[in-house]
């Protein structure tokens, strides 16, 4: 895909101020500002009912914001001309299911503006990208769930977007299915395309995104690249020796013990704040001649994060 | 012009639809029908007036005011169902598909919205032109083979009947942005029998001489004017011979509309046509 001569607009591929949507008395999304940059493979992840669809249908211009605005692409939310650029695959999609997979594509391809000659040569590039060339005379209604998302992911990916909005691309596919999607998305990363990637999967997300927003009650409630979301404290396990007396008041200094199982061979989980810091207390359980048979840090899991989060804001007076 | 790929999609959408292949089929009833009895009226004519010739008495009416009112019979039946067609085909044509999720990869697409509206507009028209063109070929050839008659200005009367059909497409496909399916459907079709009724009511108010019941009429016909420009089409299908025989009769009229009200119904068509434009413009999906 050649985005790369496209000249870019403005900082972010995405950036939104404050939009809000209100449907009636329902607030869907209440506050929502985000940023999201070129190239970048981004996570949008909340729990159900969080308002992550509306958000994305405001991106798309499905929607009309109550309050707030936006750019995509560096134009205003819903421009015509920023749309050239967009792909999208919609959560709930249903196709014009009495087109075969190839007329189906090339309808979406006029739409797209292409030409007769870039959809000859394009329809058959995306239908091999999602592993669909050989369904490509069949009609859409006989494809199975699977296939039918994979045909929406290869109108979203037709007309070479920089930007593809992907609203749960694997909820109906099987655990290959989910492979070739991540590897794809991958693809896109490095021809340069942005991907957002609204998904219920964190495993999903962990995988393959660059940057998360946690999205909750209509609100951001945490926004980063994953690297520094998921670092935060550092927690460790450590399986020791004998401990002398007085070397747990030592350790005290250095870092947070939260648990200590006393026997022949003591293991205490402890809270640090940076890996200096267990560094530090490996050093002095060395100085005090206890035996280190183990130092295993506790990765902390997006998922870990999440639950965290949510219930951090569900604890919450509203 | 984005619009014409979905008009080209919409027409072949609707001729896969199952309700269309349905009309279509009665349609071919109706044809087979109408054949048959156009011929078993040309025999009884033939007959009666071979037993008043032979019985030395004179014709009293020409043969045209029967043969004109055959006619008339047949483009009533053309006008009732391409009406039946067109709210039938256009009912969920928005609403159906917000419903389904079918337009939600369509709008995000670089197309504006008035396009959609536009293109399926002209998809169903161009359906509904074919459709009323063979039918109305159809009554005329039966006519003209069969009883040996052609009625006057058949090309107007047809542009009357398709304008009759764009200006029920235009009122279902605004209702389409506005309600759900059945509502729109309910709604419409209320509206298409409230225009059939106050056009009945303005015939039986002329007959009776009564101002109030041709005033209903009147308004009726503003609100919804499809059947006055039905009746128009009939008065100019047929002779004036057959006019006046006939007088007020549920199928025609002694009155045309003016000129006035031919504009006033392509208004009627183009106004409905952009504020269904303008209010899917803004409508959230």
């Amino acid at each position: 895909m050649s985005n790369n001569t496209v000249p870019q607009h403005g900082d972010w591929a995405i950036e939104t101020n404050g939009l809000r949507k209100v449907f009636g008395d329902r607030v869907a999304v209440a506050d929502l500002s985000l940023t999201v940059g070129y190239g970048e493979v981004f996570g949008f992840l909340g729990p159900n009912g969080a308002g992550k669809t509306t958000a994305v249908k405001m991106l798309v211009g499905l929607i009309r914001p109550t309050a707030g605005s936006g750019l995509v692409l560096g134009r205003p939310l819903g421009d015509h001309h920023a749309r050239r650029q967009i792909g999208y695959l919609p959560e709930l999609f249903r196709f014009h299911d009495w087109l075969t997979g190839e007329e189906l594509l090339d309808l979406h391809g006029q739409l797209y503006g292409l030409s007769r000659a870039e959809r000859r040569r394009r329809i058959p590039e995306v239908l091999e990208l999602v592993g669909l060339a050989e369904a490509a005379r069949r009609r859409v209604r006989t494809y199975s769930k699977g296939m039918q998302q994979r045909i929406g992911i290869a109108q979203a990916l037709l007309g070479s977007p920089r930007l593809v909005i992907l609203d749960e691309p694997t909820s109906a596919l099987d655990p290959l299915g989910r492979r070739d999607v991540r590897d794809l998305i991958r693809r896109l990363r490095a021809d340069g395309v942005t991907v957002f990637l609204n998904s219920h999967l964190l495993s999903e997300v962990e995988a393959i995104c660059d940057r998360i927003a946690i999205v909750n009650r209509g609100r951001v409630i945490a926004l980063g690249p994953m690297s520094s979301l998921l670092a935060g404290e550092l927690v460790v396990e450590f399986r020791l020796g004998a401990l002398p007396d007085g070397t747990l008041a030592a350790l005290e200094r250095v870092i947070q013990i939260d648990a200590v199982q006393h026997g022949e061979r003591p293991v205490l989980v402890a809270r640090a704040t940076d890996e200096t810091a267990v560094a530090q207390a490996v050093d002095l359980l060395v100085r005090a001649g206890v035996p280190v048979y183990g130092v295993i840090p506790e990765r902390r899991s997006l998922e870990d994060l999440f639950v965290q989060l949510v219930n951090e804001e569900r604890s919450e007076p509203q | 012009m984005k619009a014409l790929v979905i008009a080209q999609l919409t027409f072949r959408e609707g001729l896969r639809k199952k309700l269309v292949l349905g009309v279509v089929l009665l349609s071919l009833v109706f044809a087979a029908l109408y054949v048959w009895g156009f011929h078993l009226f040309v025999q009884d004519w033939r007959a009666m007036e071979a037993h008043r010739q032979a019985q030395g008495a004179t014709t009293i009416l020409p043969y045209e005011v029967f043969a004109s009112a055959m006619v008339l019979l047949g483009l009533w039946t053309v006008n009732f169902l391409a009406g039946v067609m067109t709210i039938f085909a256009a009912v969920g044509t928005i609403a159906s598909e917000i419903e389904q999720g079918t337009l939600h990869a369509i709008v995000p697409k670089p197309i504006r919205r008035w396009e959609i509206v536009l293109g399926k507009w002209l998809g169903y028209a161009g359906m509904l032109a074919m459709y009323i063109g063979v039918m109305v070929a159809i009554v005329t050839t039966t006519a003209h083979f069969i009883g040996d008659y052609q009625p006057p200005n058949i090309l107007q009367a047809y542009g009357l009947i398709l304008l009759v059909a764009l200006m029920l497409l235009s009122l279902t496909m605004l209702g389409s942005t506005l309600f759900s399916t059945v509502a729109n459907g309910v709604i419409v079709f209320m509206l298409y029998g409230m225009a059939i009724t106050g056009g009945l009511v303005e015939q039986i108010g002329t007959a009776l001489d009564n101002d109030v019941l041709v005033r209903i009429g009147v308004i009726v016909s503003i609100l919804v004017p499809s059947d006055s420009m039905w009746r128009l089409a009939s008065y100019l299908v047929q002779p004036r011979i057959a006019v006046n025989f006939l007088g007020p009769n549920p199928f025609g009229t002694t009155v045309p509309p003016s000129s006035l009200a031919v504009w006033y119904s392509v208004g009627y068509m183009v106004v409905l046509l952009l504020l269904a434009m303008a209010r899917f413009q803004r409508r959230d999906l």
